[in-house]
């Protein structure tokens, strides 16, 4: 293998596992360790940098670090990331004064926003600070999207939402409530925009047209229109016997709402068998244990109707052969069965609708009505108009929606300055060493041998009493204290200096998790095979370095499994490794105007 | 030396071996050596052999006299009975133990400090009895516990770190052992664990004393430019000459070795060390060729490497006896024995002065 170009800044990135899956790239140990320190302000305003939405996220968040994580390879169990970013929010102090300055001189650029869902209150969030002023188009009375229709607040509390919606709307935010786009056409034509930004999500619910859907529908519900009557008290109640079509986190939603608004026993209806559910994990296990069954392997067939109105589903049974590698390679109905019903909620996914894009714009929607937008600028066909968050690529998550607003807030200040939005800033990697004496670190490198903490719930008396009692209660200071030690550092990263070593193996015979071999140089496959425990896991990358001064041999890492404990650098007389923190610098809208401001000849 | 332990955690996929026990279940203490020592690989390499070769903890027994070599039998085995003697004494105390129960196997750890100045008379001696034990000697030219001054393996001309020359010549351990009859010689190098822990593995089924001089630099006081014991000078001068791969009894030797390159000498036990001669004209069944060559390789500054020289009766040479066959110690551990075997009583004293009158 070549050896391993660490100056690339996706190397060291990649090596901290959380912040290389966060779509926002957040800052995890860094926040972590702010925690363990008190210091939750900051650790707030870390997350904010990255993710806008700390207490919104630190609850709800699809959390895709958590799996990622290392911790969760070295034992069974990844570190509660979400949980702890919740703690920071929680006890925090007022960060008013700490979010960035909004100039009062406005550099005169106007950006329409549609939508005020997060996608676009991060486009917001990132441009006021640099001057432009920012219109948002809501056509509800409220702003917030999803998170505030459709997310029960027996998950996510309204205080904390109109918290940080306030925090962005307050840096002088033109925020038009109740205001609906009906024609793009009008608002590109009027002028007054110098770019739009569509965050308008995907807000159409699909269908289920069986057989007596229509003489049903009266008790037919689509779950994210139903979910956003709930929220906004159009609906207070529902059946005793609900069944639930679909097994994703709409559904999840579905049934725990239901159970608070009257309904006895509520059913969700899965087609396939549990490994091929959509729901995260949490949210099967939170509605499980509110005794919500799930049924699998029984497919929709058709809506019974009984004196002029639903009484029940029919269901095929199902049977589905598994090959090794658990995917299905056959499938049988081997049955049917008739479930009663006083309402049925149908969670089968969501699409995106644009009745109001036309079509002589230049904004090219497929035939899916899905428009074409650049995955790394966000610009559609048309310059000057942005898509982002559900719009732009189909239904995905709270922390996608804040990512893309990032990426095309950088578009749009770069359309608006006149630069080429396709050439944008790369990110970088800082490297700074954690070393303080001889056997001292400026990080904790002990590794903790606790098991991940389990989140407090309200009682299953208390909960159901109103349908706005959070259930989860967050981490108490011991639990934080506690779960902050299971984080690996992972930022604190292993930095080699090949032509240091003098092979004395100190570092390899200490390494607790085998990670490090000194062997003759070879291609990756074998040398994967070749290392002191081989490196099975072909998703994590192999560190190799160069030459070693005295047998030419190389040093091999297998990033894997590293608790970043520092002992190969403690070990190590020649400090040839050492242990460096690694900042990761992702670049945001600012960063371009920063660079913007560079470029400018300067008038001495 | 490190600031914090070794954490417990494992990798998960460390392979087991017939015990059941992973390798890390074969350390010891946290090691107080300084960051680099060779003797910290030592260790490393021993706890490997034991590992691979399966040994039940309670059935080991570490001895070691003084020095930073010493120390390290702190540094494997935690489970294992251990035993730090005074300076140079470890072979009296390997001696008594060996006597009083010949069912453990001994492992000793020492310096070129405590064997060839102090304690060249005790590791001659526990040569000459052919004492069943794995004799380990952490060679680095210098007293690494006492801040480094010479050993008496200094090679002539060796340069100490504040710069003094040294005049006196050395005595080389492996040498010496073949001069005295050793019925299992070897030399090896810290930093070489693919050459070490086989060689580690088929000295501990030796039966009778097995050598194992051990190159380990002193990173400290013995690894700047003049000197032998370095880690860059040992690399440049460090000749192997024969590999040992050890083979354990339910192991068939097969492909991996060519027919002819090869020699397998069997043990006591049914297990075998293969033989690949790396140097043509080395002959390690052979003792006096052996010597000669190993000497002449020494005198134009080069470290043959490898199981230099190995018995192939048996393990040991035609005729010569091990500690217990000369003094026909029981089989059975004294301290399993009933009073009585051990006593031999009033009347039975007697009769033993008798024989004196
Ligand atoms: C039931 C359910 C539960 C979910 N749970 C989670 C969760 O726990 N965690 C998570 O990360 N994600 C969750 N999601 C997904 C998440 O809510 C969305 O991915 C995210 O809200 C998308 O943000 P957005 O800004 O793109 O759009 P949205 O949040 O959909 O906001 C779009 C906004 O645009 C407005 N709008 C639409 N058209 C117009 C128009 N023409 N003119 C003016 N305004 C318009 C809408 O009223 C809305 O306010 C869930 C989704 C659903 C349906
Ligand atoms: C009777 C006695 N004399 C002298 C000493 C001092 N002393 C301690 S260790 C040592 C030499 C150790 O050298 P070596 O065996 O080579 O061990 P190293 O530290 O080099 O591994 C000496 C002379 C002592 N402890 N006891
Ligand atoms: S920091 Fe070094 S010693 Fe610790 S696990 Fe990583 S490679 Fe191994
Ligand atoms: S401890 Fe340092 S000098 Fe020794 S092998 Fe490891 S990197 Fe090289
Ligand atoms: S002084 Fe030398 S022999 Fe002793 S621990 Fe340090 S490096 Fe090793
Ligand atoms: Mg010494």
């Amino acid at each position: 293998m070549e050896a391993t170009d660490t100056s690339h800044p996706d190397y060291f990135h990649r090596v901290v596992d959380c912040q290389w899956a966060c779509p926002a790239h957040t800052d995890v140990p860094e926040y972590i360790r702010l925690i363990a320190q008190g210091r939750f302000t900051e650790a707030y305003l870390v997350n904010r940098h990255s993710n806008v939405f700390p207490g919104i996220l630190g609850r709800v968040c699809d959390r895709p670090c958590e799996p990622a994580c290392r911790r969760g390879r070295v034992e069974a169990k990844p570190v509660a990331i979400c949980r702890l970013k919740r703690v920071a929010a929680d006890n925090r102090d007022d960060v008013s004064g700490k979010l960035p300055p909004i100039p009062k001189v406005k550099n005169g650029k106007r950006i329409a926003c549609i939508g005020a869902g997060c996608a676009s209150l991060t486009v917001a969030n990132d441009l006021m600070p640099l001057g432009y002023e920012v219109t948002i188009f809501e056509q509800y009375g409220e702003p917030g999207g999803l998170m505030r229709t459709n997310i029960p607040s027996f998950r996510l509390p309204q205080t904390v939402l109109e918290d940080e919606i306030r925090m962005i709307v307050d840096m002088g935010v033109d925020l038009r409530l109740g205001s609906r786009i009906e024609s793009m056409k009008e608002l590109l034509g009027a002028g007054g925009f110098d770019a739009v930004f569509v965050g308008s999500g995907a807000p159409k619910g699909k269908n289920l047209d069986l057989p007596g859907r229509a003489a049903a529908d009266a008790n037919v519900h689509i779950g994210i229109a139903w979910l956003e009557s709930v929220a906004f008290g159009h609906i207070e109640r529902i059946g005793g016997r609900v069944l639930i079509i679909g097994v994703g986190n709409t559904a999840m939603d579905c049934c725990r709402s239901s159970l608070r608004l009257g309904a006895r026993q509520v059913k969700v209806m899965a087609r396939k068998p549990r490994g091929f559910f959509k729901a995260s994990e949490w949210e099967l296990e939170d509605a499980e244990e509110e005794s919500v069954e799930i049924v699998v392997n029984r497919s929709p067939k058709a809506f019974v109707i009984e004196g002029g109105r639903l009484a029940g589903m029919t269901f095929e049974c199902m049977e589905y052969e598994l090959d090794a590698r658990g995917r299905i390679t056959a499938e049988r109905v081997t049955g049917e069965e008739f479930i009663p019903a006083d309402d049925v909620i149908l969670a089968i996914g969501q699409e995106n609708a644009f009745p109001w894009i036309e079509s002589d714009l230049g904004i090219e929607l497929d035939k899916w009505h899905v428009p074409k937008v650049d995955p790394v600028t966000h610009q559609s066909t048309r310059p000057g108009v942005f898509f982002g968050g559900d719009a732009a690529f189909g239904p995905k998550n709270i922390i996608w929606a804040v990512e893309h607003g990032h990426q095309a807030a950088i578009s749009i200040h770069k359309h608006c300055q006149g630069e080429p939005v396709t050439e944008r800033l790369a990110p970088g990697v800082n490297l700074q060493s954690r070393k303080m004496g001889m056997h001292e670190w400026s990080y904790s490198n002990d590794y903790a041998p606790v098991e991940r903490r389990l989140m407090p719930h309200v009682s299953l008396k208390e909960r159901f009493k109103k349908l706005n009692i959070e259930v989860e209660l967050g981490f108490s200071a011991e639990q934080t204290a506690q779960e902050v030690q299971r984080c690996l550092n992972c930022d604190v990263q292993t930095v080699f200096a090949a032509k240091l070593c003098i092979e004395c193996d100190a570092c390899l015979d200490i390494c607790p998790v085998d990670c490090l071999t000194i062997t003759a140089n070879g291609p990756e496959a074998e040398l994967r095979g070749r290392l002191k425990v081989p490196a099975r896991n072909l998703a994590q990358p192999l560190y190799v370095s160069a030459a070693l001064p005295q047998t030419a041999r190389v040093m091999v890492k297998d990033e894997d499994l590293c608790v970043h404990c520092g002992l190969c650098a403690e070990r190590c007389p020649t400090a040839a490794w050492d242990m460096q923190k690694s900042h990761v610098h992702w670049p945001h809208a600012e960063d371009e105007a920063e660079a913007s401001e560079a470029r400018k000849p300067k008038i001495a | 030396m490190t600031f914090i332990p070794k954490p417990k955690i494992v990798h998960p996929a460390l392979p087991r071996n017939a015990r059941g026990l992973v390798r890390r279940d074969y350390e010891g203490a946290l090691s107080t050596l300084c960051a680099g020592c060779g003797h910290d690989s030592v260790t490393a390499a021993i706890v490997e052999a034991c590992w691979r070769q399966s040994i039940e903890p309670q059935n080991l027994v570490k001895l070691s006299g003084i020095g930073c070599s010493s120390k390290t039998t702190a540094y494997f085995v935690s489970g294992a009975h251990g035993f730090n003697s005074v300076h140079g004494r470890m072979p009296s105390i390997a001696t008594g133990a060996n006597a009083a129960n010949r069912q453990l196997t001994y492992i000793g750890v020492s310096g070129d400090g405590d064997t060839l100045s102090i304690g060249l008379g005790q590791f001659c001696h526990a040569i000459r009895r052919n004492l069943d034990m794995l004799y380990i000697i952490e060679n680095n030219g210098v007293y690494g516990l006492t801040k480094g001054q010479f050993s008496a393996s200094a090679d002539i001309g060796t340069r100490a770190k504040k710069g003094e020359t040294n005049f006196q010549p050395p005595i080389d351990p492996a040498l010496l052992a073949m001069t005295l009859g050793a019925s299992f010689v070897a030399r090896s190098f810290s930093g070489d664990k693919q050459q070490l822990v086989p060689l580690i593995e088929a000295g501990l089924r030796h039966r009778g004393f097995a050598l194992i001089d051990v190159l380990s630099p002193c990173v400290t006081f013995n690894d700047h430019e003049g000197s032998t014991k370095s880690y860059a000078y040992t690399r440049e001068h460090y000749e192997p000459a024969v590999q040992a791969d050890f083979v354990p009894p339910e192991r068939e030797i097969t492909a991996e070795y060519g027919a002819g390159e090869a020699l397998a000498v069997a043990m006591h036990d049914g297990s075998r060390i293969v033989l690949r001669k790396l140097d043509a004209g080395y002959d390690p069944t052979d003792r006096a060729a052996a010597q000669a060559r190993v000497q002449e390789r020494l005198m134009s500054g080069e470290y043959l490497t490898g199981l230099l020289y190995v018995g192939t009766d048996g393990g040991v040479e035609g005729g010569r006896k091990e500690f217990h066959q000369v003094n026909g110690t029981p089989e059975e551990p004294l301290n399993s024995l009933p009073y009585e075997a051990l006593s031999p009583g009033s009347g039975g004293l007697a009769k033993l002065l008798a024989r004196y009158r």
